[in-house]
């Protein structure tokens, strides 16, 4: 779009020689808007860009925590569930294994997922929502 | 008593202030509960001193308590958009809470109460009975899709399924263990180089002389805090917006 204008611009400059104040005017003023536009532009893309990493930009310190506990709680949630499993069904210890392993692959999605390396889940089955997966 | 002082555990013991038992059950008021008390009168009656006069100009007061109220209003909007404003007062008030206790906590002989994990999944849990009720309510049992990735082969179905309800499960754990995280260590840390400070104190002279690094520590590290204070009130907050916004609309 940018690149389209730039030669538009260009020729009017040449052409509005005969009136220079009201050119030079309307020039400034579509530059202006040009400016404005693309700032626009600019600052959404720059929303969008923060909007996930948030939570991320007070520190590095920050940072190891939030993922250190999304990790860990993956795999204390895991071994948990497995815990119970094992309690209640008799399966010992196979329902812990499984579901440490479970929890571990739970952690290292959860630590994914907040360093904004995978999409959010989504909810999958509605057809506006299934376009939406597609953009 | 040195080694009470010493000590950086000791400033999270728990002590009981007027002891109820009921049925077996200890229901004591400790000091951590008189603090929850004193915590939420400041961050309640703190916003309405400050808005009672209710001037177009706002005064100090007012001024801070509207950008802390505008705060968490554009703060939930901005995740969960327009719809998510229903939960702005539970929003408003987790956040004031956790903002207000973290801060008082930076106060020298004054316990935090988000640093004891009790409080903070207490918490956590609230936010996610809350997302869990309200997604429910929302959308039915088509709210248990969020668990089901479209696109998934139908062999891989059941393990992507089990790891994502695990996933889900985490959320409360992490959310707490952040914010006690933070504070605990924060804490533990201050009160360390502080101790470092006490025992070179004791050395003499050339020990006096020796404490003024960790001196400079504990000063900045106090900032740190002040700054971690807010920052993990914010935090906790967002993360709230956030799952809030899958409960209401998990498409987005």
């Amino acid at each position: 779009m940018a690149g389209s204008d730039g030669p538009g611009e260009t020729g009017k400059t040449g052409t509005g020689k005969a009136f220079p104040h009201s050119a030079e005017n309307l020039e400034l003023d579509r530059r202006l808007r040009q400016l404005d536009r693309k700032l626009a532009e600019q600052r959404k893309e720059q929303q969008t860009r923060e909007r996930p990493a948030r939570s991320s930009n007070a520190s590095g310190y920050a940072a190891a925590v939030r993922l250190s506990s999304e990790f860990v709680a993956g795999i204390i949630v895991g071994a948990g569930i497995g815990w119970i499993i094992d309690r209640f069904a008799g399966t010992s210890p196979w329902g812990l294994i499984v579901f440490l392993l479970l929890g571990f692959c739970a952690g290292v999605l959860n630590i994914l997922r907040s360093s904004g390396m995978m999409p959010e889940r989504k909810l999958s089955g509605k057809p506006d929502d299934a376009k939406k997966d597609g953009q | 008593m040195a080694a009470d002082k010493v000590d950086p555990i000791h400033q999270f013991h728990i002590h009981t202030l007027v002891p109820i038992h009921i049925g077996g059950y200890d229901f004591s008021f400790t000091n951590y509960a008189l603090f929850m008390v004193i915590v939420v009168v400041i961050a309640g009656g703190g916003l309405y001193w400050a808005c009672v006069s209710r001037s177009v100009v706002p005064g100090r007061a007012q001024s801070v308590a509207e950008i802390l109220y505008e705060f968490s209003a554009s703060m939930l909007r901005d995740s969960a958009g327009a719809e998510g404003m229903r939960f702005f007062p539970f929003i408003l008030t987790l956040f004031m809470f956790t903002l207000v206790a973290n801060l008082i906590g930076m106060f020298p002989y004054f316990p935090t109460v988000t640093s004891q994990i009790v409080v903070t999944v207490a918490l956590a849990l609230l936010v996610f009975f809350m997302v869990l009720i309200a997604g429910l309510m929302r959308h039915g049992l088509h709210f248990f899709k969020l668990f089901v990735p479209s696109g998934i082969p139908i062999v891989v179905l059941p393990l992507v399924v089990a790891i994502e309800i695990i996933s889900f499960l985490t959320r409360p754990v992490s959310h707490s263990v952040r914010l006690f995280a933070n504070m605990l260590a924060g804490h533990i840390t201050i009160k360390v180089f502080a101790g470092f400070v006490f025992s070179l104190g004791t050395l003499g002279a050339l020990g006096v002389a020796g404490a003024i690094l960790p001196m400079i520590m504990v000063i900045g590290l106090t900032a740190l805090e002040i700054l971690i204070a807010a920052l993990q009130a914010y935090v906790f907050a967002m993360l709230a917006c956030i799952y809030i916004n899958d409960a209401i609309h998990p498409g987005h």
